[in-house]
């Protein structure tokens, strides 16, 4: 039925989303790129003029180059095995029937609102502070030494706090794929006598693994872009400085743009490499 | 059969899930006491858990001190109008994909979504340049325009999963009767489309609220919404956690109150419609 005259009224309608889109991606991606081969210092000369490979060799051979790489990769991937392990597990308890069901629910899915710097402070002060945090209490309680949490541990803190931001986004999604699983084939194992482990092992795990790619290459994207939670706790000390806060000390502590970008254009091809894998399975998703 | 689980397993799992769950809930819990103490009694040891004097001594203290009313009103203003925004340009897109696709349908809504995955601190300094130039650095326009694009894709994405799920026959008929094509959205789809238009204002609504990269590196003092102003808490305020817990409470508490609305579209919303 489309007709030709419906056909351009679509264009037409679609062209102020992708026209902004278009703008916003093409106009800051160019200069990005267009400073990373500059030598550029706005507080110490401006634009000094062209600096070829300069800056990209610059910014891997600097020697806070790994030690970021490295923090980011304990960060993304501590959440993620922390995250999806537990919301695995918090999925399949919550589909089970119990009392309160709801009210359970809205309990374990509130952190996922509750906004970064809060979360972060929250953390950082009333839990995690060495005199006067919970967990000093704790700690004492038992006759232990308070952990001086974000200087002794930073990493680990990091990964906890963020963790408890995104177990929930895990849960909720993880519940929802169990939720769509056919409780006939299920019921059938169960009958043929197949032990718990089992039927995890063969029917859930299976119905579950589209499900984690999702959640796993989503929390990626997000989880290489954390920027408040660091921010907000040790403002890059101790080791807890990741790929995307190195660049922004680049770029905005430090001024030097051209090493900035330089790092951004890395950040850029780093996110594609997992967008890639995320597109795919989205893409297949629109067929059916 | 098997399905008649004994009242005794039920019992646990209850148990169980109710612990967990607390656990989780605990941190907000703990912060919406605390905003209730007086300073003393907020770093007691051992902790006190609800045999204190409840107090609202906090929440006054820091509207008097910290302005706090503006930068609220900020928060609102760039949640509320980037949403808006956001929706009226996604609309028209998310409706002429599902009902009018072309071979590019999918191309555009996948690279649309790539705009998404584009690591904010990539293009830090440009942004930053360019509100420099234009006189618009700690500006909430230019907050919303920015807070809208960075969220757009996730709005045209949402729409367009809820449209694709009306039926197309509706729309013929209507065609068949005469209806224009302004007609046609106008009483035909717009009631119809109602309900996901909702979930998706509510969800972009809360995840305006709680963006913490922009919000941060773009505003001084006149934009600055509540992210920031909880930000500038970090010390040596935050020692003080009757109050930090009272600012807190106040930044998160309409946010909480919304998302428990907000679930089910979360799921569509955060996976781009891969898992409903």
């Amino acid at each position: 039925m489309a007709t030709q005259h419906s056909r351009s009224a679509a264009r037409l309608m679609m062209a102020p989303a992708v026209f902004v889109l278009l703008v916003w991606m093409l106009v800051p991606l160019g200069m990005t790129l267009w400073f990373s081969f500059r030598q550029y210092l706005p507080l110490r000369g401006g634009d000094l003029g062209f600096a070829g490979w300069d800056n990209y060799v610059r910014f891997v051979t600097s020697s806070s180059f790994w030690p970021s790489i490295y923090s980011t990769l304990i960060i993304v991937g501590g959440v993620l095995v922390i995250t999806i392990f537990f919301g695995i597990l918090l999925a399949m308890l919550l589909d089970q029937p119990m009392f309160g069901q709801g009210i359970v629910r809205i309990l374990v899915i509130a952190p996922f609102f509750v906004m970064p710097t809060v979360s972060a402070l929250v953390w950082k002060n009333m839990f995690m502070d060495p005199t006067n945090g919970l967990l000093a209490h704790l700690w004492r309680f038992f006759g232990a030494d308070p952990v001086v949490w974000l200087s002794d541990v930073p990493l680990f803190s990091i990964v906890l706090i963020v963790s408890w931001q995104w177990l929930p986004f895990a849960t909720l999604i993880l519940l929802t794929a169990i939720q769509s699983l056919d409780s006939d084939q299920l019921e059938a194992a169960e009958m043929d006598g197949a032990p718990h482990l089992q039927r995890f092992w063969y029917i859930i795990l299976p119905h579950l693994s589209r499900a984690i790619t999702i959640v796993l290459l989503i929390q990626t994207i997000f989880l290489l872009s954390i920027f408040a939670e660091i921010f907000v706790t040790t403002g890059g000390a101790f080791g807890t400085r990741t790929l995307t806060y190195l660049i922004f000390q680049r770029v905005l502590e430090s001024q030097n743009i051209g090493l900035g970008s330089a790092g951004g254009v890395y950040a850029i091809i780093l996110a594609n490499i997992v967008a890639i894998f995320l597109m795919r399975i989205v893409g297949k998703n629109l067929d059916t | 059969m098997a399905r008649a689980v004994s009242s005794r397993r039920k019992a646990i799992n209850t148990a169980v899930a109710w612990a967990i769950g607390l656990l989780i809930f605990f941190p907000i819990l703990w912060t919406i006491l605390t905003s209730f103490k007086t300073e003393a009694q907020a770093i007691a040891d051992p902790p006190i858990f609800l045999g204190f004097d409840w107090t609202l001594e906090n929440y006054r203290i820091v509207q008097e001190r910290s302005n706090y009313m503006r930068f609220l009103w900020n928060s609102v203003i760039i949640a509320g109008f980037s949403t808006i925004l956001g929706v009226i340009i996604a609309v028209p897109a998310a409706w002429s994909m599902a009902f009018v696709p072309s071979r590019r349908t999918k191309d555009i809504l996948l690279w649309m979504l790539s705009t998404k995955m584009l690591p904010a601190v990539g293009v830090l300094y440009p942004i930053y340049l360019i509100c420099i130039e234009l006189g618009v650095l700690d500006n909430r326009v230019a907050l919303v325009v920015i807070i809208m694009l960075i969220n757009l894709p996730i709005i045209v994405w949402m729409l367009y999963t809820y449209f694709r799920e009306i039926p197309g026959e509706i729309l013929e008929a209507a065609r068949m009767d005469g209806a224009s094509l302004r007609n046609e959205i106008l009483y035909v789809l717009t009631p119809m489309a109602v309900p996901g238009i909702a979930s998706t204002v509510l969800l972009n609504f809360i995840l305006a609220w709680n963006e913490a990269f922009w919000t941060l590196n773009l505003t001084a003092v006149n934009a600055a919404p509540l992210t920031a102003f909880i930000a500038s808490y970090s010390s040596p305020e935050g020692l003080f956690f009757a109050k930090l817990s009272a600012a807190s409470t106040m930044a998160i508490a309409p946010i909480l109150i919304l998302g428990w609305f907000s679930q089910k579209q979360l799921v569509r919303g955060l996976t781009f419609g891969a898992v409903k």
